[in-house]
């Protein structure tokens, strides 16, 4: 047999094979319908997630990160980092492949996370926050976002991965930004994705990815990625709606661990609401904003997700016997440094100035062209970094749709120190004063209100008398009487029943003058309300806090959104005095002539815990200089 | 025709073997399809959770000797009711006692049993008896395409009672190592597992690698570049490959180095050609102080000083200047050669070209 015959049978044996293997190959493998619709039902979530995902730009296509839209008219969660490149005006990137102009609304520079607002429509899609404290190591969690700036069609790209840990914290990279009680997940998070959510199976968002552990390899994934947990970002959400630079909160107390393996306070300032609340050296801390507390650094965690000017409980123990305090927190910074942090760029400088920024930029980004450390010098040892996308900016979504409408953002863009974006501040007040304006015409009531009722459960008649200069209240054969010219913050420190007189003072020009011409007014964002028994922070209802400078003192009036009545009054006197607290309640109408106004029926005066006094009002008169007594009639 | 026959023959095989990789593919396809079954409405339904929680009883974090770009932490595993620890051999156990810390807050210290120099694994011996361990005699075989869950406390993210990191990942096939760590050919050059999970990280060497049902599947490695890719490797050594070694340390017997991984060197080499004088060998374990240094000389130029105790010599240890004689052998002089030395207080690596 010659060899080209060889040849031939060779090349049809050949044949042979590679044609068994095609039909092989060819025929599918017949799955079970389980996970046929399992697998669909995963396409779906992540279809859907993607739809809430977006891409964030600068105005000139640098920049680049990731955010996920949580409201129907636009509100989006991003990283700081990533908004602090992309300047007061964004450019996001959806889904659907439509770009849309965003603005800045608030900065949390210490959390890492900045509300904007994407603008042009009411039906965004949106994604909603878990409750994060749910989240268990193992579960399966998915990343969206824009990796690498990779997406030129702006559609996410989606990376499956496992909850590595929970209530992680990650120091301050040489910035204010601190990550606690963070997620880490293996799913791919690379410079791109950060300010990107990160999903469980169901499509909720469980964090927003900011951060990685990078060493070696460079700025590339390594398996360990960090979400800011949606928790604290529910937390904080409100209060970044309020267009402020905001902040975190310190107890004014340190703890530590002891062989026992209790956490105990080691340290307290005596001008800490902590300690006039009774927190003392040595207390065992037993749950913070009812979480329990096992190590300094759950401790260290859980503090590190809440808001400055919050109260919230903490349970201690003492000699064997549990109590829980109330305690509002301070600050961890003060305003100026905020301002000089966030204005410096710390935590985010962007890799270039945004060009044509300046005209409209706002407080925080002059100055911002700090260079970036974290970029020049990828291969840190060991750095946890956050995720800023530097590079492959060149490919971002330039034209793909219109230009960006510069006079509409122009329009909502308003500088003012310590805020991100004082439009949305005012906007927030101007919302508050309609809804103040539900309650009745108090515009024309008069100068002089009173009105009278019984001490709650008591026959003692109570008597109030609330004048433009002074007021009084008689309680039973008792009278206490208040005199406006003289500074508020004694009748404050003398911890009274003046104290409920200038509350009610405060009220009365709240609501006949309303809280522009009042005095200097800014809206602080949603704080929660204790004003039922419970302690559980869990349980009591957020309300939106506008804060007045009235004479010498600071007012804070918080307000039910439900309802858009005050429910609680707040005056404050001397740093380390307990604010007056009055708590409004059982709203009833009252007339004045013909016409219907809502005014609380029951007061609570409090200082620090303990309750004061509890009225309630049988009737309240709002022109008291024409008809000195009893119900207005008609 | 014997030619014909003989191709026949083979290409039969060659069809054999495809339909046998057909099947394997098959069957690793549904097992990973079958896993995604979990995926339903609930949110944590198909959670490893379990066998996280399981592996973090057993998985421990690791503290010892550091310094000067050398990391003080490693992960390890419990092996035993009696509080064996299983990790790898490396300067962080280079201390009286190594501190234990486990997913419960408990802290101990543990004494090295013994090492295999061989498999760069050390068993460790803790002072408390553990809650659960891993029985390597229960352990699992790694098949490609399996599922598997790594354990570790990489990047040293966990301290205290928190909970090791928990990675996901597959493996990507088992083959025969073939890494170097620097310049230099790995000590190990047998089977392992290579997995797509990111373990190639600080700290995850001694971790855990385990099947979803949570059985043992072998011990991360540690940081080490493929020779031929040089990339970083995520790999993990089977047990069926180290339980011999392990078992044989747990008896009491030491585990001394094969002429597999050891081969003398063609040119050796020698203390005195590079410009080292060590202090005079007069004990039986004199330690590998150094007396002086030549001025101008090789050791000297790589920045050696008289008075640096030798602790290791390419990661292995120099308990005495027998050892470090001993070592020298193997190396050749063409290769680099990477001392870890102790100056004072101080650890210091210190790279020669012999």
């Amino acid at each position: 047999m010659s060899m080209r015959t060889y040849y031939s049978l060779l090349l049809a044996v050949v044949g042979c094979v590679t044609f068994e293997q095609l039909s092989r190959a060819a025929d599918p493998v017949k799955l079970d319908s389980l996970v046929v619709e399992a697998q669909q039902q995963r396409v779906d979530v992540m279809r859907r997630a993607a739809s809430a995902t977006i891409s964030i730009f600068g105005l000139d296509g640098g920049g680049g990160g990731s955010g996920v839209i949580v409201t129907p008219d636009g509100y989006a969660l991003t990283n700081y980092h990533v908004s602090s490149a992309c300047g007061d005006h964004m450019r996001c990137g959806l889904d659907d492949g439509s770009l849309v102009d965003a603005v800045i609304v608030g900065i949390d520079a210490t959390g890492d996370v900045s509300l904007i607002k994407l603008l042009g429509r009411d039906d965004f899609p949106t994604a909603p926050l878990a409750d994060s404290d749910e989240v268990r190591v193992g579960q399966w969690c998915f990343a969206a976002g824009n990796p690498f700036v990779l997406a030129t069609n702006l559609q996410p790209s989606i990376s499956l991965g496992i909850v590595s840990g929970v209530n992680r914290y990650q120091y301050p990279a040489g910035t204010l930004l601190e990550y606690a009680d963070c997620i880490q997940t293996d799913a791919a998070v690379n410079p791109g994705n950060s300010g990107g959510p990160l999903f469980d199976l169901s499509g909720q968002v469980i964090g927003i990815n900011g951060r990685c552990s990078f060493e070696k390899r460079g700025r590339v994934n390594v398996g360990v990625g960090y979400a800011i947990s949606a928790n604290q970002i529910k937390y904080f959400m409100d209060i970044l709606r309020s267009g402020r630079l905001v902040d975190h909160a310190t107890l004014g107390a340190t703890v530590s661990t002891d062989e026992a393996a209790e956490v105990l306070v080691s340290n307290i300032l005596n001008g800490s609401d902590a300690y006039r609340r009774g927190l003392r050296y040595g207390d065992e801390i037993v749950r913070l904003a009812d979480r329990e507390v096992k190590t300094t650094n759950t401790f260290k965690n859980i503090l590190g997700t809440l808001p400055k000017d919050w109260r919230v409980p903490i349970e201690i123990r003492r000699n064997g016997e549990t109590q829980t305090l109330l305690v509002r927190l301070d600050g961890v910074h003060t305003e100026k440094q905020l301002i000089d942090a966030v204005a410096a760029g710390l935590g985010g400088a962007p890799p270039k100035p945004p060009e044509g920024h300046g005209q409209e930029g706002g407080p925080e980004q002059d100055d911002s062209e700090q260079d970036d450390s974290e970029k020049d010098d990828p291969e840190r040892d060991g750095s946890d970094a956050p995720l800023k996308e530097g590079g492959e900016k060149e490919q971002a979504a330039e034209g793909l749709e219109g230009q960006p409408d510069k006079k509409l953002v122009a329009s909502m863009l308003e500088a003012r120190a310590g805020f991100a974006n004082y439009y949305f501040n005012r906007l927030k007040r101007e919302e508050l004063s309609g809804q103040l304006q539900s309650l009745g015409d108090f515009t024309a009531a008069g100068g002089r209100w009173t009105m009278s009722g019984l001490l709650a459960g008591e026959t003692t008649e109570v008597a109030m008398d609330l004048d433009v200069k002074s007021a009084s209240l008689s309680v039973g054969q008792r009278a206490t009487a208040i005199d406006l010219d003289k500074p508020l913050s004694d009748i404050v420190a003398a911890r009274g029943e003046g104290g409920l007189l200038l509350a009610m003072r405060a009220l009365q020009e709240l609501l006949r003058t309303g809280p522009e011409k009042m005095g200097a007014s800014t809206y602080l964002g949603r704080f929660p309300v204790y004003a039922s028994t419970s302690t559980k922070l869990r349980e009591q209802p957020r309300h939106d806090v506008l804060q007045t400078l009235w004479y010498d003192a600071q007012v804070r009036f918080s307000i039910d959104p439900k309802t858009g009545a005050p429910s609680l009054i707040e005056v404050f006197g001397d740093v380390g005095q307990d604010p007056v607290e009055v708590y409004l309640a059982d709203y009833q109408t009252f007339r004045l002539g013909d016409q219907e106004m809502q005014f609380p029926s029951r007061l609570r005066l409090q200082y620090g815990m303990e309750p004061m006094m509890l009225i309630d009002l049988k009737s309240v008169s709002f022109d008291s200089t024409s008809r000195p007594s009893g119900e207005a009639t008609e | 025709m014997a030619w014909l026959a003989w191709w026949h023959a083979l290409l039969r095989s060659v069809i054999k073997f495809m339909h046998y990789r057909l099947q394997t593919v098959v069957v690793t396809c549904s097992i990973q399809l079958l896993t995604l079954t979990v995926f339903a409405e609930d949110t944590r339904l198909g959670s490893l959770n379990g066998v996280a929680i399981g592996g973090e009883l057993k998985v421990v974090k690791l503290y010892g000797a550091g310094g000067s770009g050398l990391d003080a932490y490693q992960s390890g595993f419990f092996i035993s009711a009696e509080g064996h620890i299983l990790t790898v051999w490396s300067t962080v156990l280079d201390v009286d006692e190594v501190v234990v810390v486990t997913s419960d807050g408990g802290r101990f210290s543990s004494t090295v049993v013994g090492i295999d120099p061989n498999l760069e694994l050390a068993v460790l011996k803790s002072e408390e008896p553990p809650t659960s361990y891993f029985d390597l005699n229960k352990a699992a075989e790694g098949r490609v395409g399996q599922r598997v869950v790594a354990l570790s406390n990489l990047y040293g993210i966990a301290t205290g009672s928190e909970m090791a990191s928990v990675q996901k990942g597959v493996v990507m096939a088992r083959t025969s190592l073939n890494a170097r760590r620097g310049a230099f050919e790995s000590i190990y050059q047998g089977p392992v597992l290579v997995i797509d999970a990111m373990t190639n990280n600080p700290g995850a060497a001694g971790g855990a690698l385990t099947t979803l049902d949570g059985a043992l599947l072998g011990m991360l490695g540690k940081e080490l570049r493929d020779s031929g890719a040089n990339t970083w490797l995520n790999y993990a050594i089977p047990v069926s490959e180290l339980k011999a070694s392990v078992e044989q340390i747990m008896s009491g017997k030491s585990v001394g180095r094969t002429q597999l991984t050891r081969i003398p060197a063609d040119r050796p080499v020698e203390l005195n050609t590079l410009g080292v004088v060590l202090i005079p060998n007069i004990l039986v374990k004199t330690p590998a102080f150094i007396d002086l240094v030549e001025p101008g000389s090789k050791a000297a130029r790589a920045g050696l000083r008289s008075d640096d105790l030798i602790l290791f010599v390419n990661s292995i240890r120099v308990s005495s200047q027998a050892t470090l004689a001993e070592e020298l052998k193997t190396i050749d002089r063409a290769d680099e050669m990477t001392l870890l030395i102790q100056r004072g207080k101080e650890l210091k690596e210190i790279v020669i070209s012999p």
